[in-house]
């Protein structure tokens, strides 16, 4: 369990300067993101080019893992169709639960979510945002929360 | 209750408190967490056992162990006598009047339910008042908003100040012809607050309103005496006070308590059961339906062993003292904001710290071998009233030190260094 290895440089610097931080209005999809445990909580707006996020923005309140892991989610997935996105969460929930998971995808900064693996307790921090975008995708009304 | 295990070895009440001895009779304490010594401060969740404790449940499981109140053979005495001596310690270490007014239930939050369900929801109807106030525990707010629900009545709250303390004159205000019961904390875990009790208790029963205390961050700090603070239901946990976790206490004025129905039904409540109907026991066993954790109370005795050989006073004194050190330790930290400075504190320190939120404080400082409470402490309402999502919280005990203080601070500037 080394610290340097879950707050690493990119995790730092993706919590002080979040990338697509806002929201978007109109948005084609939203949903919500509440860990009330712990008090991390965060908007995800999305717009859709047909099958494509053509833009994605969040805003919110949490942890450093929780606002860098949805920085660069955003950042990763625009202009990605929407099966090249679930190609990235699964990838994502692999590397963030299963030890020596090989990744099957160039990750690229996602890769330093991968530290969050030896600290279980906050793999709900790093996980939240991509749930929340599953949920915006299927027009869920309910908060979700990965506590 | 049984001897074995019982601690005789406390400091005399006049020597100074000796911290490092004390420090000896926790098991836990010396155990290390990341390579450091681990610096437990997070006993408003829940606090650690002394060895007597520990030794007093598994003496009650190697020697002793039988179902209370039933048979005739020696192991059923023995533990009988076991769990009714635990009884008569709570008894005396609050100062009831009776040992029938002494329930033991799984914790403060049952203990809280029982009332809800027994005392107040067969005498509620519609347009009645349940008053609370805004900085209580959910164990204090929810079992109120069930009965709310069930009945028609309204949970009312007291507002807080800025600084953490309940507006009492507001609370006062908001006493009505309708109001059926207060339910307050005694001191506040997310804050530490310690309520003016006995000033409400005066100001509910001028109108006749009974009032019920969440004692569960009290009487691991303080002496209480439910008699002189007159209250009329008095709830702890056995965990919190160094004793099993499963074990705890709904202290209740008898005349109410013999008034109420039994609100779980099953064995050791009742004398006499035909298809045709039920006798329900006395007082208290009217109310511990089924098999009781018995040994949790044993542990519950020994811990009352343990605090008053210590001295309920001199734990106070010593803790104040921490308390006073730490404030000025972490006030003097750079953006750092303590969240709860009432004038009278116990010692519990909320904090949040500019750019870090406390879920990453909490990270840190466990690297460092420090526990502490990062979240919302099960009183959201408290985080929303001061407009923040989570704080991190140090709760402090009497085998606490300035040393492990020095450290949490240490720890601090780290997270500082971490995050730029």
């Amino acid at each position: 369990m080394d610290l340097k290895d879950l707050y690493r440089d990119v995790i730092i610097d993706h919590n002080r300067r979040p990338r697509n931080f806002g929201r978007l209005d109109p948005a084609d999809a939203h949903a919500e993101g509440f860990n009330p445990l712990c008090g991390d909580r965060l908007e995800l707006y999305l717009k859709l080019d047909g099958e494509r996020l053509s833009d994605l923005k969040f805003e919110g309140k949490g942890c450093a893992i929780s606002v860098a892991s949805a920085s660069l989610m955003t950042e990763t997935l625009k202009g990605k169709t929407l099966a090249e996105a679930q190609r990235y969460f699964d990838e994502v929930h692999a590397l963030l639960t299963e030890p020596g998971h090989v990744p099957t995808l160039e990750l690229g900064k996602l890769a330093a979510l991968s530290g969050v693996r030896e600290f279980p307790v906050r793999v709900k921090c790093a996980s939240l945002c991509w749930h929340t975008l599953s949920a915006a995708l299927k027009q869920q009304a309910q908060p979700v929360s990965t506590e | 209750m049984s001897t074995a295990a019982k601690r005789t070895t406390g400091p005399a009440q006049s020597t100074p408190f000796d911290v490092e001895r004390v420090r000896r009779d926790f098991p836990i304490l010396s155990r290390e967490i990341a390579g450091h010594p681990l610096a437990y401060l997070d006993n408003a969740a829940s606090s650690q056992r002394p060895r007597s404790v520990i030794d007093a449940e598994a003496h009650y499981y190697a020697e002793i162990h039988a179902n209370v109140h039933r048979g005739v053979h020696t192991l059923s005495q023995l533990a009988t006598e076991a769990y009714e001596g635990a009884r008569d310690s709570v008894r005396r270490f609050i100062n009831a009047a009776s040992m029938r007014e002494i329930i033991f239930v799984r914790g403060t939050t049952e203990a809280i339910n029982l009332v809800a369900q027994s005392y107040a929801r067969p005498r509620l109807t519609p347009g009645d008042e349940i008053l609370i106030t805004w900085l209580e525990h959910h164990s204090n707010i929810v079992p109120w908003q069930l009965l709310a629900g069930q009945t028609g009545a309204r949970l009312r709250v007291a507002p807080i100040n800025r600084a953490g303390e309940v507006d009492v004159a507001a609370l006062e205000s908001m006493l009505s012809p309708r109001t059926r019961l207060v339910a307050v904390a005694h001191i506040s875990n997310a804050l530490g607050t310690i309520v003016p009790v006995r000033r409400i208790i005066t100001a509910a029963h001028a109108r006749s309103i009974p009032v019920l205390l969440d004692g569960a961050q009290a009487v691991p700090h303080k002496a209480v005496d439910v008699r002189e603070l007159d209250c009329d239901f008095y709830a702890f946990s056995g965990h919190k006070m160094f004793a099993p976790t499963g074990i705890g206490v709904l202290y209740g004025r008898e005349a109410l308590l013999e008034a109420m129905p039994p609100w779980q039904g099953g064995g050791d409540m009742i004398l006499k059961v035909s298809f045709e109907g039920t006798t329900y026991n006395a007082l208290p066993y009217k109310f511990e339906a089924g098999t009781p954790h018995i040994a949790g109370a044993v542990g519950l005795g020994a811990a009352i062993d343990y605090v008053e050989a210590l001295g309920m006073d001199r734990i106070g004194a010593y803790e104040h003292g921490l308390l006073e050190y730490a404030t000025a330790a972490l006030r003097a930290v750079p953006g750092l904001h303590l969240i709860g400075t009432a004038a009278e504190k116990a010692s519990v320190l909320s904090f949040v710290l500019d750019g870090i939120h406390a879920h990453d404080i909490g990270t840190i400082l466990d690297s460092e071998g420090i526990a502490i409470r990062t979240g919302h402490h099960c009183a959201m309402p408290v985080m929303d009233y001061y407009g923040v999502p989570a704080t991190a919280r140090a709760s402090l005990a009497f085998y606490n030190t300035r040393a492990e203080i020095d450290r949490l601070v240490a720890a601090l500037a780290k997270a500082r260094e971490v995050f730029g």
